[in-house]
């Protein structure tokens, strides 16, 4: 059973992978192909869309012929850390509108260090802040790089 | 005499104290970065990147290429201490390494991976400095059939030595030849992938894909287990590191061998150091009269490999600067990097920008000096690195990140695009699709589209100019054999165990 779920993982990457392969040759097919000053700009494009589209057939069908998948199982645990901290990571970046790069990457800190680790909440919040402070210090202040600036006005 | 001269010129760019500095920052980094579990040069110098385009060219090239060499002397200290390889060039290390490390030897072990690491970082630096302008001189003749022939090479080099599955390997190639192609077509004015956005009008910044490919899909995995490693008691004071009269006796042919092998290796693209210190560690054992002892803490089995996986920086470095062509991840972030401040790596580099490739091999002499003097007394303090909480480290990684790319176009859009090449990487990684040909397909993309395109225009639309022309045909029959490798039964299984230890 786990096997299976490995083995579709497989499956499934090669059916996206085919059906990018497939809107890269159809998007190319609108552009040029040859022209009388050479190759135009869907040249290169359908060449690599056509090899993508016939090596993903070749996983799709070499997945589907093989009994037994091999390789690990998927440990939905781990998955759903990874998951979680990439959400946060997007929540993060959502709201540097609004919010600032400096107080959105303490909310981010705070995050992993209470959530993902489990450490005491002043941990949490003192690793936040600490961290966050640094990044305006050594980016904002002394490297004179950018940060993203919400409403608040850092 | 040319060599000589400019080797002096090198030294005397090299020597200035800006650039002195910025070795020492570099090589620090890289130690530091070697010792950290899951986190690698790659994706180091992906997040420092953006934070290079205000610096010198030279200092910046300095810096990140001691970044690359520096973290293969620090990937040994966590192989001997907790059995984890700091980076992948290091697994082989915790063969020998750790064993030794549990017989009490650990100091002899981390000494003799530094001596080894200098002795044959110091060849590969010899072999750059000779190899290099000879082949930039014969790369001259190239003209756009056989740049294609020699990308067309280099991809398929990496496909076969980067991931179990061919096929799979190929199809990430072949998503960075993709990426490459978003934007707006040079030659014709199209717009291609572009989804309608605005933004992607002017492509997909190489630096968002690595960093995200890299560093973020690292520090998701990373973050998949919430325990950490236990390390072994760390040897204190310079006596207890130096290995004895006999242990150095026991690893003559080791140096010759991690210097030699790791350089070839290196200099093949595709090669990498991974490859190079199972080579290496391999024939060490194959020569070795106690080969039955090799895994239970054997200390040539630590000095050949951590020799081979810093030889492997100097080859690595002559396909790069000589012919434009990365043989990896880290080189192809480099090639990133080169072109970003405004060079051309090619046959036209050294003749053209003397000063910037004779300070980068003379960073590397004194840069390995540094590093021996940093590696022997001070592992104990660099080891105390390790002891920095995970859950403090991620997130900085994460922060280094967004502002690396932000800082390159200060776009928010950009952001979301790392999102997405983060979660690529993730998804990559658990899927087992190798990320260095997506980078390397992402990095030749352009010029491979650019150059197979020049050939067509050459030949009003012939494809056989790629063949007719002796040193492109001869290229591309390589690719195609290399691509077909894994059809030979004996010498997939030799691919196959060569990726199973790496």
């Amino acid at each position: 059973m786990e096997d299976e779920t490995r083995k579709s993982g497989d499956l499934w990457s090669g059916v996206a992978l085919a059906a990018l392969g497939l809107y890269i040759v159809f998007q190319a097919r609108q552009w040029e192909y040859l022209g009388p000053e050479g190759p135009g700009a869907g040249f290169f494009p359908i060449w690599y869309g056509i090899a993508m589209l016939a090596l993903s057939m070749l996983l799709i069908v070499s997945q589907l012929r093989r009994r037994y998948a091999r390789g690990n199982a998927i440990d939905w645990t781990r998955l759903g850390r990874a998951f979680s901290t990439w959400f946060a990571l997007a929540v993060s970046v959502a709201l540097f509108k609004p919010l600032g790069f400096v107080v959105s990457f303490a909310l981010l800190t705070y995050f992993i260090v209470a959530v993902m680790y489990r450490r005491p909440l002043a941990t949490a919040a003192l690793v936040a802040v600490a961290s966050a402070a640094g990044f305006y210090l050594v980016f904002d202040l002394a490297l004179s790089v950018p940060l993203p600036v919400g409403v608040l006005g850092f | 005499m040319e060599i000589l001269a400019g080797l002096l010129n090198g030294f005397a760019v090299a020597l200035e104290p800006a650039n002195l500095f910025w070795c020492f920052v570099g090589v620090l980094l890289g130690t530091v970065v070697g010792i950290l579990p899951g986190l690698g040069p790659p994706a180091t110098i992906a997040m420092l990147l953006p934070l290079t385009f205000n610096m010198n060219p030279a200092g910046a090239i300095i810096m990140l290429a001691g970044i690359y060499y520096g973290a293969k002397y620090g990937g040994s200290t966590t192989s001997i201490l907790m059995n984890v390889p700091g980076e992948s060039a290091s697994v082989v290390t915790c063969l020998d390494g750790y064993q030794m490390a549990r017989k009490g030897r650990a100091g002899p072990a981390l000494g003799i991976a530094a001596i080894a690491s200098f002795v044959a970082g110091t060849v590969g630096v010899l072999g750059l400095m000779l190899v290099a302008p000879p082949i930039a001189k014969f790369a001259l003749s190239f003209s756009s059939p056989e740049y294609f022939a020699l990308m067309s090479l280099g991809l398929a080099l990496v496909v076969l030595l980067a991931g179990r599955s061919i096929v799979k390997a190929l199809l990430a190639a072949l998503v960075g030849l993709w990426i490459a192609s978003v934007g707006t077509d040079l030659f014709s004015g199209t717009s291609r992938f572009t989804f309608g956005q605005m933004e992607l009008l002017s492509g997909i910044d190489f630096v968002v894909v690595a960093i995200g490919v890299f560093a973020l899909a690292e520090v998701f995995v990373n973050l998949e287990v919430r325990e950490e490693t236990q390390l072994l008691p760390v040897p204190k004071g310079l006596k207890n590191l130096l290995p004895t009269m006999q242990d150095l006796k026991d690893c003559r042919f080791a140096f010759v061998n991690g210097s030699v092998i790791g350089f070839l290796v290196g200099a093949l693209p595709g090669g990498g150091s991974t490859i190079a210190s199972f080579l290496s560690y391999g024939l060490e054992k194959a020569v070795s009269p106690r080969r039955e002892q090799f895994g239970t803490g054997v200390i040539e089995g630590v000095a050949a490999p951590e020799g081979a996986n810093n030889s492997e920086t100097g080859g690595a470095l002559v396909p790069l600067l000589t012919l434009g062509i990365p043989g990896s991840g880290t080189t192809a972030i480099l090639l990133a990097a080169l072109v970003l401040w405004g060079f051309k790596p090619g046959p036209l580099f050294i003749p053209e920008h003397p000063a910037l490739f004779w300070g980068l091999v003379a960073s590397m002499y004194i840069g390995n000096v540094m590093l021996l003097i940093l590696n022997l007394p001070l592992v104990p303090l660099f080891a105390q690195v390790l002891r920095m909480p995970v859950y403090v480290l991620y997130p900085l990684i994460l922060g280094v990140s967004m502002v690396g790319v932000y800082s390159v176009s200060g776009s928010l859009f950009d952001l979301l695009l790392l999102m997405v090449f983060g979660l690529l990487g993730y998804l990559m990684r658990k899927l087992d699709y190798p990320s260095a040909p997506l980078i390397l397909g992402l990095a030749l993309g352009a010029g491979m589209e650019r150059a197979l395109r020049q050939s067509l225009m050459m030949s009003e639309g012939k494809l056989s100019i790629l063949v007719s022309r002796p040193i492109s045909a001869v290229m591309l029959s390589f690719a195609v054999l290399v691509l077909l490798i894994p059809m030979f039964g004996k010498l997939n299984a030799w691919r196959l165990r060569a990726l199973e230890q790496g």
